[in-house]
């Protein structure tokens, strides 16, 4: 295929997990805020920006922060350049470049589901709609992943699209743990107490695998099963340990389909090689932020190593 | 009288029905189902065929508005119906024009016997901006000039039809005869099956047959075809993606292709490859920034050397433009006889060329009932209407006339036939025009049966395009 088809398909999926990822975000935070007094709510709104990576941005805008006034920023705002609504865009002009290498199915969830956001974001989002919009922006998500899994040839397109989900969505999750636990647990002395519970909550909501935690972990919410579960755990589908192993087999993938291997390959055998034997234990002995950091520096060295690879620029 | 049926105008031919409300031949089958619906059934249909075209992304971009804002052409749900015999004619006269215009083509670039026979004005060649040079003594793989053709038919009774434009550069909108066969078909199945319509669907695999089998000499191997746009900006960019997903191509952009070792290649995961037919939807000025316009990012820096050196099939063939000229065009009666030594079959609509200076008085007394169209015009941009334009207008255009005569023909308005189309108070005529495509190789012509209808969705309107407001039906050729 083409080097800027495969960029593009690449870059549609990256788009599409983001746009999901920031819907469970706000989801989460929604949810926080709503059950939570108003100060502590504030709170939960600015550290939903922070996560988002549009803090500055918001604040340059307003001075305080409301439920309406932040989702209708993330989602809809013209003022920021990373809003929902220009992500989808993104997802669908990036679907219409690499038309012909995704299948019709796939390419009607895409243009559905911006239709159907487009119309919802042409005005500003109030209290009794921001519901309905979260669902509609993951349900469009899932219909795409869902037309990929039973319509897409599991040719070249087929392994870049998923290297690009499995490769921002890890990034994502990284992003959310970071963020959250250098913000609100500077020092494991926190651990235990209940403001540490809900936002370690809030986490796993942003992730939906707050159910998933808790089948596993028979309720008992801590720090150390948290990040054992979000970095470790491989049955997760949104952990690190997964996302990488996903995205070590799509390139695997690709580099058979090319006849070699490129250097994206051989970074991720090096963090391979890293991970296996990995513990809890020893990540928090690190430091679990330079951990992360480590690793969202790593995701950013394999994107740009696929684009090298597989000449998507030129 | 039948239901929900207006007559309109008697003065018009219509494809449907009679002036005392009896149906054409054409139409009796599909009459007959019309009938059997119930009130209100075509006006759901008709959300729902919207719902559709939106749905599958059939847009085009309208430029100047809003960034290249999306727009769906207004889609009519009632066929346009052609019998198998009314078909037969036409594709007899359009195979022999179309070998008329590729044989053109050929003289043109080579002695240009027609001019020395004194039949065709050298001056018209001088003026023409789509000749080119570069062309001059070459002969493209399979001496096949215009590998895609769109031929624009217009009728005025049962047995008249007439050419109303040649588009031989890169006539558009066979996707929408594709798509409206495709929403026709899954709106009203049992449609189909009582009325026995020859398929449109399998062109884009007649399309890649025909391109293969002109590439070049050098191909080695299954001949790689490539559909070459402009981008996601370009108003035909669905077709052009359309296209390349349903002909197994790849779409390229000029930034994907290079020229390395005399060959054009394209840029892939793989590394460069080799391609060997190059469908191209970019004009000629931005093919190749080295030969034409320098500053076009649009085209393939050396492609024109690889082109000449028989690297590359280049379809349609750069200077093809030169038929689309509607000066011309006003010349195709003796091009048809020159070349093929037969009458035309498809007359032309008559024509005054206002460079002759007895044309020009006779449309400068006349202008009030004539279309005047700039002869490098297309798209119904730069034309006037005579009887739809008030007077200022008219004093607009004899000072445009007398200024540069050159620029101009003429044409009578003409009685274009009509065809019912759906509207909120039942079914209404409305003129429509016609574009069969055509597809020539050496193994000869190939011209799918029907094409795309297009019509003029207002009342009394003339104008059709769908750059400005026209839409478009499904054209149904019937089986014998």
């Amino acid at each position: 295929m083409l080097g800027r088809t495969a960029n593009g398909v690449f870059w549609l999926f990256r788009y599409l997990e983001r746009v999901e990822n920031t819907a469970r975000l706000l989801d989460a935070g929604l949810r926080m805020a709503l059950t939570r007094d108003i100060v502590t709510a504030e709170e939960e709104w600015r550290s939903v920006m922070e996560t988002a990576g549009q803090r500055a941005g918001y604040e340059t805008k307003h001075g305080t922060y409301t439920g309406v006034q932040a989702w209708n920023y993330i989602l809809r705002d013209n003022d920021n350049p990373a809003n929902v609504l220009k992500m989808f865009e993104g997802v669908r002009t990036n679907a219409r470049l690499a038309r012909n290498a995704i299948s019709g199915e796939l390419w009607e969830a895409i243009n559905e589901g911006w239709m159907q956001i487009e119309e919802l974001l042409s005005r500003p989002v109030g209290q009794g709609e921001v519901g309905e919009v979260i669902a509609t922006i993951r349900r469009a998500a899932t219909l795409a992943h869902g037309a990929v899994d039973g319509t897409l040839l599991r040719n070249a397109a087929y392994y870049f699209g998923r290297a690009g989900t499995f490769l921002e969505r890890a990034d994502s999750t990284a992003r959310i743990l970071d963020i959250k636990y250098y913000l609100l647990l500077p020092s494991f002395s926190h651990v235990g107490s209940s403001l540490d519970t809900g936002q370690w909550e809030h986490i796993l909501r942003s992730v939906s695998g707050d159910r998933a935690y808790r089948w596993l972990n028979a309720g008992n919410i801590d720090a150390r099963g948290m990040v054992e579960f979000l970095v470790l755990d491989d049955r997760f589908p949104r952990s690190l340990a997964f996302c990488h192993s996903a995205l070590r087999d799509n390139l695997a993938a690709l580099a058979r389909v090319h006849g070699r291997e490129g250097q994206c390959n051989e970074i991720i055998r090096q963090a391979d090689i890293e991970l296996t034997d990995l513990t809890i234990d020893a990540v928090l002995e690190q430091g679990l932020h330079q951990f992360l950091q480590q690793f969202t520096n790593r995701n950013a060295a394999i994107s740009s190593a696929i684009a090298d690879d597989y000449r998507f620029l030129a | 009288m039948p239901r929900g049926f207006i007559i309109g105008d008697n003065s018009f031919f219509n494809e449907m029905r009679n002036a005392d409300g009896s149906v054409r031949p054409a139409y009796e089958d599909y009459a007959t189902w019309f009938d059997e619906q119930e009130d209100g059934f075509l006006a759901r249909k008709g959300a729902e065929a919207e719902g559709a075209f939106r749905k599958t992304g059939i847009t085009f971009n309208v430029y100047g508005e809003d960034e290249a804002e999306e727009r769906l052409i207004p889609f009519d749900m009632v066929p346009r119906v052609l019998t198998a015999s009314e078909w037969r004619r036409l594709t007899r006269g359009i195979e022999q024009r179309v070998k008329a215009l590729n044989a053109f083509m050929y003289d043109l670039y080579h002695r240009q016997e027609i001019i020395r026979a004194g039949r065709l004005p050298q001056r018209l060649f001088r003026n023409n901006e789509a000749w080119l040079p570069n062309m001059v003594g070459f002969t493209p793989p399979g001496g096949v000039y215009t590998h895609i053709v769109g031929i624009d038919l217009v009728r005025t009774g049962p047995d008249e039809f007439y050419v109303l434009e040649d588009n031989a550069r890169t006539p558009s909108g066979v996707s929408y005869m594709l798509e409206n066969r495709e929403t026709m078909m899954s709106m009203f199945p049992e449609l189909f099956t009582r009325v026995g319509v020859r398929p449109v669907s399998d062109y884009p695999r007649r399309l890649a047959k025909s391109l293969a089998a002109c590439a070049p000499d050098m191909t080695t191997g299954k001949p790689r075809v490539a559909v070459l746009t402009p981008g996601i900006y370009n108003s035909a960019y669905y077709e052009h993606a359309f296209l390349a997903d349903q002909m197994g191509a790849e779409l390229v952009e000029g930034s994907d292709l290079r020229v390395i070792d005399g060959r054009v290649a394209m840029r892939t995961t793989h590394g460069f490859q080799p391609v060997d037919v190059i469908y191209r939807r970019v004009d000629d000025d931005f093919l190749d920034p080295l030969t034409f316009n320098p500053d076009s990012a649009l085209g393939v820096p050396g492609i024109m050397d690889v082109y000449r050196a028989g690297g590359i099939t280049i379809a349609n063939a750069p200077g093809t433009g030169v038929c689309d000229d509607k000066a011309i065009y006003s010349f195709m009666p003796e091009i048809v006889e020159f070349y093929t030594g037969e009458k035309p079959l498809l007359p032309n609509v008559q024509t005054w060329r206002c460079a002759e200076p007895d044309s020009l008085a006779y449309v400068l007394d006349n202008l009030a009932e004539l279309v005047v169209k700039e002869v490098h015009g297309s798209g119904g941009y730069g034309m006037l209407i005579g009887p739809a334009a008030n007077s200022d207008e008219l004093d607009a255009f004899r000072r445009k006339l007398r200024d540069n005569p050159e620029n101009y023909i003429a044409q009578p308005t003409l009685a274009l036939s009509t065809c019912p189309i759906f509207t909120e108070s039942g079914l209404a005529p409305r003129h429509v025009d016609l574009r069969p495509y055509v597809l020539v190789s050496p193994n000869g012509v190939d011209i799918t049966p029907g094409g795309l209808t297009r019509v003029a969705m207002e009342d009394g309107s003339l104008v059709v395009n769908s750059s400005q407001g026209g839409g478009t039906k499904d054209t149904w050729v019937l089986k014998d």
